[in-house]
């Protein structure tokens, strides 16, 4: 078995030129989304920026740094769709919250 | 091994046929790795809920929250450079990544010394990182006033919600290091050549340790690059 994982393991080496690809572009990535609060971006723009910055470099990690472009979709799937169930939670949450603010405000301004 | 995985059915046909195959699930992972990858789906749990208990706490306090922007500012020759801290720290971590992405590829080439060498580089961006983070937090405390439970500048939400997400990726960070210095010397001495037998699990391991590692290293950077997107630019 571990002779067997050895040879997968060698034959599954990358080109070094990926590596260094997904690096430059991380870091121009991360320039990017610097940029943003640098140059004071604001409202939709500023958090559309964000997210697309950095959904990008989260992706590029977990497909080239962490292999997953390479794995067989049995761990991919398995790995991913249980995400789904964060993204639920943001939206519930995110309506508790704005429910919560919005009691907040009207009892502290008409005293209750 | 690898023949025998190129004749499989690939796509979405494979993960059916994979799941229905009656015997290995993950075919061509080693168990050490499909582990790594269930502790990092728990980890994300974990990190999601602290980030989405911070969206519920800032979109729910009337009074306004500090600007970023303005609380991790660096004074650099008398002029305030937004985030500056921060953006360094991020550049570092990501350069660690990339650094063990190519330890984990001298490794399964087989290149000793120069995957230890990768390794050690890692290890030492991971101590910058951690080193860079006590003292923005060092600063907060002292000269900010920014305390768990209030601080000078808007909400008092800020400063518990600040410590306890940055705490705990510093503390992953920090716990990666250690391993990254044990797996260096590991590598250095040739324990994945001769199959020397590891001092706390007695069993003989090769170099999908590194990739193992690896993993849960790139982890700790891509949590940070959410931290980063949610907590200081939002």
């Amino acid at each position: 078995m571990t002779e067997n994982i050895e040879k997968k393991s060698e034959a599954s080496t990358h080109k070094i030129g990926i590596y260094l690809w997904i690096w430059l572009l991380l870091f121009i990535l991360s320039g990017f989304s610097y940029s943003v609060d640098y140059f004071q971006f604001q409202g939709l723009i500023r958090w559309a920026l964000i997210l697309f910055f950095m959904f990008a470099k989260a992706g590029l990690i977990m497909a080239f740094f962490m292999h997953l472009f390479w794995e067989r979709y049995a761990l991919v799937n398995v790995l991913l769709w249980p995400l789904t169930a964060i993204a639920c939670f943001i939206f519930l949450m995110a309506a508790e919250a704005e429910y919560t603010f919005l009691t907040r405000t009207f009892y502290f301004l008409t005293g209750g | 091994m690898k023949d025998n995985l190129s004749k499989l059915p690939s796509g979405f046909k494979g993960f059916v046929h994979d799941w229905a195959s009656d015997q290995t699930t993950f075919k061509g992972v080693p168990w050490g790795k499909a582990m790594m990858w269930i502790f990092l789906i728990s980890d994300t749990f974990i990190f999601s809920c602290f980030l989405i208990g911070y969206m519920t706490v800032r979109g729910s306090t009337s009074v306004p929250w500090p600007n970023p922007s303005e609380v991790f500012a660096l004074n650099v020759f008398g002029v305030d450079v937004p985030l500056l801290l921060i953006a360094i720290m991020t550049f570092v971590l990501i350069t660690s990544s990339g650094t063990m992405a190519l330890a984990v590829k001298f490794g399964y080439e087989r290149k000793k010394k120069l995957c230890a060498l990768f390794i050690l580089f890692t290890a030492i961006g991971g101590g910058a990182f951690v080193g860079m983070q006590a003292f923005e937090w060092t600063k907060l405390i002292l000269h900010e006033g920014i305390r768990p439970w209030g601080n000078p500048k808007g909400a008092a939400q800020f400063g518990a919600i600040f410590f306890m997400i940055t705490g705990f990726h510093g503390t992953h960070v920090s716990i990666g290091v250690i391993f990254l210095l044990i797996f260096a010397r590991k590598t250095w001495r040739g324990d994945f050549d001769n199959g020397k037998r590891g001092f706390f699990t007695s069993m003989k391991s090769n170099y999908v340790a590194i990739e193992i590692l690896g993993l849960y290293w790139h982890f700790v950077d891509l949590v940070w690059v959410f931290i980063f997107a949610f907590f200081y630019l939002w």
